[in-house]
């Protein structure tokens, strides 16, 4: 269906890029070309029929199951220390901002983080660019523990992890040009000659759908969605492996952010990027990533592949968030969607509740919720949830699933008879073997 | 071109049974690069114990229009035609003094950023019983705290008695959004307008504050005007929808038929760039290409004909040259749409819903 004027822009910008080697996806540049270059009232410049912009549109992500991790974390911890006023600062307290989380990011694929401001998830997104020094676990990538090289160390390594910021409007150096801003991580890790740069932040613009020739503009002269693009190619600057998005698209209008999207989703496509995907909105986190981490307090309290998450969850918690999002379908029943309303606010980080820190919100809570802190168990081949109580929605099984394991009785005392199970670990990824909440017992199903 | 909305009859309410009645507004400010007409030729009722949500990109006029019911712009500036009605009474042209006596009282607001809205360096309880006293000139200082307790508990702020003396900085921000309803409706308002009430809190509180709004609504059958971009909130809190695009009403109507059979390609661009909590996993997310005009120098013609795809399916240059009309939409009565295509629901069974949510269409 495609009009003669849409295969002269094609062919248009195919001469632009006909320098790069890798030649972009011209098709999606120009899908993309904002209308701050053309005029937009001319009639011959409209845009593609919308068969051709269906076709653009993507469907939402697949999970590849044999997928190597490209970076793997196991019981990663951060906590901040709370310094009192006065002339000596004594440390007075931690911020338990992110306490002991495991997950894989499988290579070229994505994982979400999701949860509400508070809960450790753009802490964790700073630990895994080492923005922030860890305060214990592990991060291998690459055959090497990240978490605890030095900073110069880590410097040939932090052009494969790379990240793009939330609000595109702060994340710009407004007295920067786009083609500095571009073209800085090369200057840095000195990886081009000088003169080359150039060439190469033009192409770059061309990927994400720019205008190659804006290079010399300042950020300013761009619109939100635009200004997310270039600090996504900045971020695609190095080739990193991992690109750590964090609320990518929440500043964003509606319209703009289906198109960040898509193009993050090409990217993903064209060049085999992994993603960790930060993000509070679970419509968009469902339709990224095929799988999810919902976190809570510094604590994963459930992480699955998207069926599992969305259509099986076992934890309250994600349970309750599901059932918040409003939803458009509702417009044809009407009135509101059924919903599990929690009660209060999320408690400090400097002093969590004990046991399962979801509890003093928690409507399935019992006593042994506030003696043990839940086992992050796996319940599915590709399923883990954190909770004495696990179960599908309206299914909560009435008797805690956990005190064989934990070595107590149903209501969390220690039980005598009982040891401790060894097989509660805080690995990253899935085993073969799960624990079957029927049966109470590890084993395959 | 005057073409007034045609009102939908879905609620059975007369023009007369409504307590906001919009007419042709226009709002044009002036620039350094000439006049800029923000809303044009806007129109749309609101009943009391209703709820009308207004839905579009940023610029496309929702807030500049609802602030207008307010009272809100410089009347040197600004120039506003048509005519607001409150109750029975014009707003428009209505004097600085009048206004006030209105605004707070009869009609209120809530603000997108709840830490904006309230002032840094006033206690909360002092900012509510401020808003009390400027319309209850008899009430004592007590009264007013008394009040300012009561209606932080009725929004549901745990120990009011303590927190009414809390600066606004001590609050969460579900607290605070709270505070701000507590603050519109401490005079029992006829008319609430809500601007982006929960764009900036997590799902959980916006499922809370939605609740509250719903409530309160229903206590007081007030007339609520929601101004938000998510479709899932309209979808859930409104009766009617608004959706405007650079400053025009582009689609109005009951929510079910805008949501379930949208006749305007912008609102079709506007459901299929979001994806759904519960959608098919095969459903395409197709952006609307493009950015939002400017309204120095917006479009000839359709304003959306530059970013619409399917202009090819209306004969001739159509689009590019004539601003289409408010008509009815082919499906049901209580919905109008400003498109030149013939057979829109035809289209959006046919094209667009296969590839944005292919579970409904096996339904039908």
């Amino acid at each position: 269906m495609a009009s003669p004027e849409d295969t002269a822009r094609v062919g248009r910008h195919t001469d632009q890029s006909g320098k790069s080697p890798e030649a972009p996806n011209a098709t999606v540049a120009a899908q993309f070309q904002d209308s701050a270059t053309e005029d937009p009232h001319d009639v011959e410049a409209s845009y593609a029929s919308f068969g051709e912009l269906a076709k653009q549109g993507h469907t939402a992500a697949v999970l590849d199951p044999t997928a190597e991790p490209v970076i793997a974390v196991e019981d990663l911890k951060m906590y901040f220390p709370v310094r009192s006023s006065g002339l000596v600062r004594r440390t007075i307290g931690q911020v338990q901002a992110v306490d002991g989380i495991s997950f894989e990011v499988p290579r070229g694929g994505s994982l979400g983080l999701v949860g509400e401001s508070g809960c450790g998830k753009s802490t964790t997104g700073r630990l895994i660019t080492r923005l922030y020094n860890p305060t214990g676990g592990s991060m291998t990538f690459g055959g090497q523990d990240i978490a605890k090289l030095s900073q110069r160390q880590m410097k040939p390594l932090r052009r494969d992890i790379q990240m793009i910021f939330q609000d595109p409007y702060t994340s710009l150096n407004p007295r920067h040009t786009v083609g500095a801003i571009v073209g800085a991580p090369l200057a840095v890790h000195d990886i081009v000659p000088k003169k080359q740069i150039l060439g190469r932040v033009q192409e770059l613009l061309e990927v994400v759908g720019l205008n190659p020739e804006h290079y010399n503009r300042y950020p300013n002269e761009f619109s939100g969605g635009q200004r997310q693009r270039i600090g996504i190619a900045r971020a695609l600057t190095l080739n990193p492996k991992l690109l750590v998005a964090d609320e990518p698209v929440s500043a964003l209008d509606v319209s703009i952010q289906a198109q960040v999207i898509n193009l993050l989703q090409d990217i993903q496509r064209e060049f085999g990027v992994a993603y960790l995907f930060i993000a509070h909105d679970l419509a968009v986190v469902r339709h990224f990533c095929p799988e999810v981490a919902v976190m809570y307090l510094g604590k994963i309290v459930e992480i699955g592949d998207r069926e599992s998450i969305y259509s099986h969850a076992h934890h309250p918690y994600t349970q309750a968030l599901l059932s918040a999002v409003p939803d458009v379908k509702q417009a044809v029943i009407g009135g509101r969607r059924e919903r599990i309303m929690l009660e209060g606010d999320v408690p400090s980080p400097i002093n969590p509740p004990s046991g399962c820190r979801f509890r003093t919100r928690c409507p399935l809570a019992q006593d042994i919720c506030a003696r043990h802190e839940p086992p992050l168990l796996q319940i599915g081949p590709r399923h883990k949830a954190a909770c004495h109580f696990a179960g599908e929605i309206g299914r909560h099984p009435v008797t805690p699933v956990t005190p064989r394991l934990l070595g107590t009785d149903d209501h969390g005392n220690a039980d005598p008879g009982a040891t401790p199970s060894t097989e509660l670990t805080t690995q990253a990824g899935y085993s073969d073997t799960w624990f079957d909440l029927d049966k109470k017992t590890f084993g395959r199903a | 071109m005057t073409d007034s909305i045609i009102q939908p009859r879905a609620h059975q309410m007369s023009e007369e049974g409504a307590y906001l009645a919009v007419e042709n507004l226009t709002i044009e400010f002036p620039t350094p690069d000439g006049p800029l007409t923000a809303v044009n030729d806007l129109s749309y009722t609101v009943g009391m114990g209703q709820t009308l949500g207004i839905v579009g990109e940023s610029g496309s006029g929702k807030s500049v229009s609802s602030m207008a019911v307010l009272g809100l712009h410089d009347t040197k500036r600004t120039k506003i035609t048509g005519s607001i009605r409150i109750g029975d009474k014009e707003v428009v042209g209505l004097s600085e003094s009048g206004m006030r006596k209105l605004r707070g009282n009869a009609v209120s607001m809530i603000f997108q950023d709840a830490l904006a809205a309230l002032h840094p360096f006033y206690r909360v309880g002092g900012q509510l019983a401020e808003a009390y006293q400027v319309h209850h000139s008899n009430a004592s200082k007590r009264d007013a705290r008394r009040k300012a307790i009561e209606m932080l508990d009725r929004v549901g702020i745990p120990q009011p008695d303590r927190r009414v003396d809390d600066f606004p900085h001590q609050f969460s921000g579900g607290m605070r959004q709270r505070a701000m309803i507590a603050m519109g409706l401490i005079n029992d308002p006829s008319l609430l307008i809500a601007d982006e009430p929960t764009t900036a809190l997590d799902v959980t509180v916006q499922a809370q504050i939605l609740d509250l709004l719903q409530d309160l609504q229903r206590e007081f059958n007030s007339a609520v005007i929601i101004i938000t971009h998510d479709l899932g909130v309209v979808a859930e809190m409104a009766d009617d929808v608004l959706v405007m695009y650079a400053g025009r009403a582009v689609e109005y109507g009951t929510t079910k038929q805008i949501l379930s059979h949208p006749e305007m390609p912008y609102t079709w661009g506007l459901l299929s760039s979001i994806p759904d909590v519960q959608s098919d996993t095969s459903a395409r997310l197709i952006p609307i290409p493009g950015n939002p005009p400017s309204l120095l120098n917006p479009p000839s013609g359709c304003s959306f004909h530059p970013r619409c795809a399917h202009v090819d399916k209306v004969p001739g240059s159509l689009c590019s040259t004539t601003l289409p009309r408010l008509t009815p939409a082919s499906i049901g009565t209580a919905h109008v749409k400003r498109c030149h295509l013939a057979d829109p629901d035809a289209i959006y069974q046919r094209e667009v819903l296969p590839e944005i949510a292919p579970d409904l269409v096996e339904e039908n």
